[in-house]
């Protein structure tokens, strides 16, 4: 079973890299961008054929080394 | 004063800290494989600057999780006296020895540069042979030292007297221009509540000889030395 677990800023956590990259996209004339925020996608390749289990294990993964809670939110899809 | 220095592969500034150690010190200090996990025997553990890991997935997660720092954890709930340094301090956070994270300097450059450190509290083994609201020069070298944490955490170290070090103007003004790296209120160290586990992001181990330029950093190991001497 895949996950595939989406780290990002957590809302309000100032995301410099974000803000860097919309800056270029103006400048490459993207004009009707508003905010951008970068983040991280991680792709575990686990060997679980149960979806609810691989589900449950790429979250406490992601809680204990793939997203620092303070300053990052996780989100998980497995399939 | 006993004193170890954790080596992780990426790490580049353990022998700077290893010649501050020894110059105030007189005695060399131990280097500590990140894989050992007997740090038994010594009053203090530094964690060095550099990059452990080579910064992946966050500046000091693969460091945290190694068999190291269960170790280091344990000295730590001991009472022992533990200094992180730049990527040190990020390892320390990263671990949940010090509160808060650090992320990308706001101005997004990598800070290879002198900043100006005003010293919050001379009570503390770290700080013993500075004066309270001193003004060091420290060089900075990082891409990622944007201190960070949300505000019930900012305003219980500030409470509590746990912050260290500000960023500051020669005349210990604390001013946005002197926080480069854009970290919350100018923090630029902190100290666990029991004040002996230090981090901080600038290297006091940069100005400890003449040669170096200055000798602004040697009271901090001078003063861990008359600290820990017993």
């Amino acid at each position: 079973m895949k996950a595939t677990v989406t780290v990002m800023l957590k809302e309000g956590v100032l995301d410099p890299q974000g803000k860097a990259i919309g800056q270029a996209l103006q400048g490459l004339g993207f004009g009707n961008v508003g905010e951008v925020r970068a983040g991280k996608v991680i792709v575990l390749d686990l060997d679980e054929p149960d979806a609810a289990r691989a589900h449950a294990q790429a979250e406490d993964m992601a809680r204990k080394l793939l997203a620092n809670s303070v300053i990052e939110s996780f989100s998980v899809e497995v399939g | 004063m006993r004193a170890g220095i954790v080596v992780f592969p990426g790490i580049n500034r353990e022998r700077d800290m290893a010649i501050a150690l020894e110059l105030s010190s007189g005695h060399k200090p131990r280097m500590l494989w990140h894989k050992d996990s007997d740090v038994t025997g010594l009053d203090l553990i530094v964690i060095p600057g550099g990059f452990s890991y080579g910064d992946y997935l966050r500046c000091g997660a693969m460091a945290a999780q190694s068999p190291i720092m269960a170790g280091i954890r344990a000295h730590a709930e001991r009472g022992g006296h533990v200094l992180g340094v730049c990527n040190g301090l990020q390892i320390l956070t990263e671990a949940g020895l010090l509160p808060g994270a650090l992320l990308r300097n706001a101005g997004l450059r990598f800070l290879s540069m002198d900043c100006h450190l005003r010293v919050e509290r001379a009570d503390t083994d770290f700080t013993r042979h500075y004066q309270r609201g001193q003004v060091f020069r420290a060089p900075l070298a990082h891409g990622d030292g944007n201190y960070i944490a949300d505000d019930d955490t900012l305003d219980r170290l500030e409470g509590e007297g746990l912050v260290a070090f500000r960023y500051a103007t020669t005349e210990g003004e604390i001013t946005p221009h002197a926080n480069r790296n854009g970290s919350a209120r100018n923090i630029a160290g902190i100290y666990s509540p029991n004040l002996r586990v230090l981090g901080l992001m600038p290297h006091p181990e940069d100005l400890v000889d003449p040669l170096m330029g200055g000798t602004d950093g040697k009271p901090l190991f001078d003063g861990l030395v008359a600290a820990l001497a017993a």
